[in-house]
């Protein structure tokens, strides 16, 4: 994309039908880090890559609870984000106050999209520069949206957003059909794995990623580092422990589950996992 | 010429009493569930108590759909808070809600008489009492509702609560053990049912304590 007359306003057409500005607010998406959604028929599993400025700092939230059945992931300019969350979260309490019943998905994100669209159309305003990936649980069942700063909004069975999502997004490709009638471990460990291709070769740790499941039966919540470490270690050798540890081999190549309960079990030969 | 009065009043009084005592690791609360309109009988199954948050209990007597208005207002904004914090309201913070809520319609109140029972950040139990508009004070126990002026002087003769004109402050927590309380809570509510017509048919009481929430159900006189 390049510079041009036309792109200074977002309230400017472009000769071929085009706003700019809300072209280089969805760029901003690109940019940000990933955020991954996907859903069977009773479960959304929105995870995350959680990548830090420096070691010093904190890692940005970029998943958050909108309510006990709705969450919401984003990427973007996270400022953003936090901002149309609270608007989220007031939305859905307004609602249930009125109703007396949990707001449904696909009103939440018609109400996100019309706030977007607003921003596309006023001179004093820019557009919102962040991608929401919305997953949520009501009557007609679960659902994943994705909201652009556009204004438009899609619904998808899994999806990607943000820096290597393409890499994700070819992963979710290849499984996307099994997933409507995926166990939630399994939805579970299909995000983690999806999370992983977006690092392109970094090895993937618990540390790395943010995991929130909602269900039936089960509202939001976040899935604690032991946990996604254990989806971890089904799938991941850890190279470190190869080389070390008394060289056993033999044991550190059989699943960490196993290895664990063989070495509480008095089996002097094998050596401990530490994490 | 006389003014001119409203024929009709956009409030009712449903009747019931409720109670609450503090203990140094529990809080009791109590109600009636009796619901009356005049000298008629609602329902005789009518819950007054409803859990706010984790440590915080409320329990009101008076205009019932003025205090289901008002527990939908504090739920809803207890969930702001939990969004904004990560973590439930503790009971003293609830109280102070509590009181703004009620004083935001001071020219047209909740025709709601409170009592709110938990247990503080310390773990011990605490009793906050309220007026219709918010004022409001931390106390050992306390009765509200059409039976209080029966209970009332009854839990200041056993609780025995130290003069408030003492220094240094002490509060009014009882030495009582749970048992005790929840005993001298089914006596109190056993004589006030007797002559308060508007106090009877069944009693809840719900414990609260830093493990969790338990509730207790008796039958009182139906007359």
């Amino acid at each position: 994309m390049f510079r041009n007359q036309y792109d200074t306003d977002v309230t400017t057409w472009s000769p071929t039908g085009r706003l700019f500005q809300v072209e280089y607010a969805m760029e901003a998406v690109k940019q940000g880090s990933a955020a991954i959604g996907l859903r069977s028929r009773s479960h959304v599993v929105l995870a995350c890559v959680n990548k830090a400025q420096s070691e010093l700092s904190s890692h940005q939230k970029k998943i958050f609870k909108v309510d006990d059945h709705i969450g919401v992931a984003i990427a973007g300019l996270t400022a953003d984000g936090r901002v149309l969350s609270r608007y989220m979260r007031s939305e859905a309490i307004n609602h249930s106050f009125t109703y007396e019943s949990p707001l449904p998905v696909g009103r939440l994100v018609v109400h996100l999209a019309d706030k977007a669209q607003v921003c596309t159309q006023r001179s004093w305003k820019r557009p919102y520069g962040v991608g929401l990936l919305v997953g949520g649980l009501d009557e007609s069942g679960a659902h994943l949206y994705y909201n652009c700063p556009s204004g438009n909004y899609f619904e998808y069975q899994a999806f990607a957003i943000g820096s290597r999502s393409q890499a994700a997004k070819t992963y979710l490709e290849r499984r996307f059909e099994s997933f409507g009638d995926s166990s939630k471990e399994d939805l579970i460990k299909d995000a983690i794995l999806a999370v992983r291709e977006t690092l392109q070769g970094e090895t993937l740790k618990s540390s790395l990623c943010t995991v929130s499941v909602l269900g039936v039966g089960e509202p939001f919540h976040f899935l604690d580092q032991e946990t996604i470490q254990k989806v971890i270690d089904t799938f991941e050798k850890v190279p470190e422990e190869e080389e070390g540890e008394a060289g056993e081999g033999e044991a550190e190549a059989a699943p960490a589950e196993q290895g664990g309960d063989g070495g509480g079990a008095g089996d002097q030969d094998v050596a401990p996992m530490e994490m | 010429m006389t003014k001119q009065h409203a024929n009709w009043s956009p409030y009712d009084n449903n009747g019931g009493t409720c109670v609450a005592i503090a203990g140094s690791d529990y809080c009791v609360i109590a109600a009636d569930t009796r619901m009356s309109t005049g000298y008629s009988i609602l329902t005789r199954d009518y819950s007054k108590i409803h859990k706010l948050a984790d440590k915080a209990v409320l329990s009101s007597s008076g205009f019932q759909a003025d205090v289901k208005a008002l527990q939908k207002v504090l739920k809803s904004r207890h969930l702001v808070y939990q969004h904004q914090h990560n973590k439930q309201m503790s009971c003293p913070a609830m109280a102070q809600l509590l009181s703004n809520t009620l004083y935001f319609k001071r020219f047209f109140p909740y025709y709601a008489f409170n009592v709110l029972g938990g247990l503080d950040e310390q773990g011990k139990g605490c009793v906050f009492t309220y007026d219709a508009v918010g004022s409001y004070e931390k106390v050992g126990y306390s009765a509200q509702g059409s039976g209080s002026t029966l209970i009332m002087p009854f839990l200041d003769n056993q609780l025995k609560s130290p003069s408030p004109l003492l220094l240094p402050a002490q509060d009014a927590i009882t030495p009582l053990s749970e048992p005790e309380a929840v005993d001298l809570v089914k006596t109190v509510f056993a004589s006030a049912t007797e002559r308060d017509i508007y106090t009877g048919d069944k009693l809840e009481i719900m414990i609260l304590k830093a493990d969790g929430i338990r509730t207790e159900v008796m039958d009182l006189r139906k007359d």
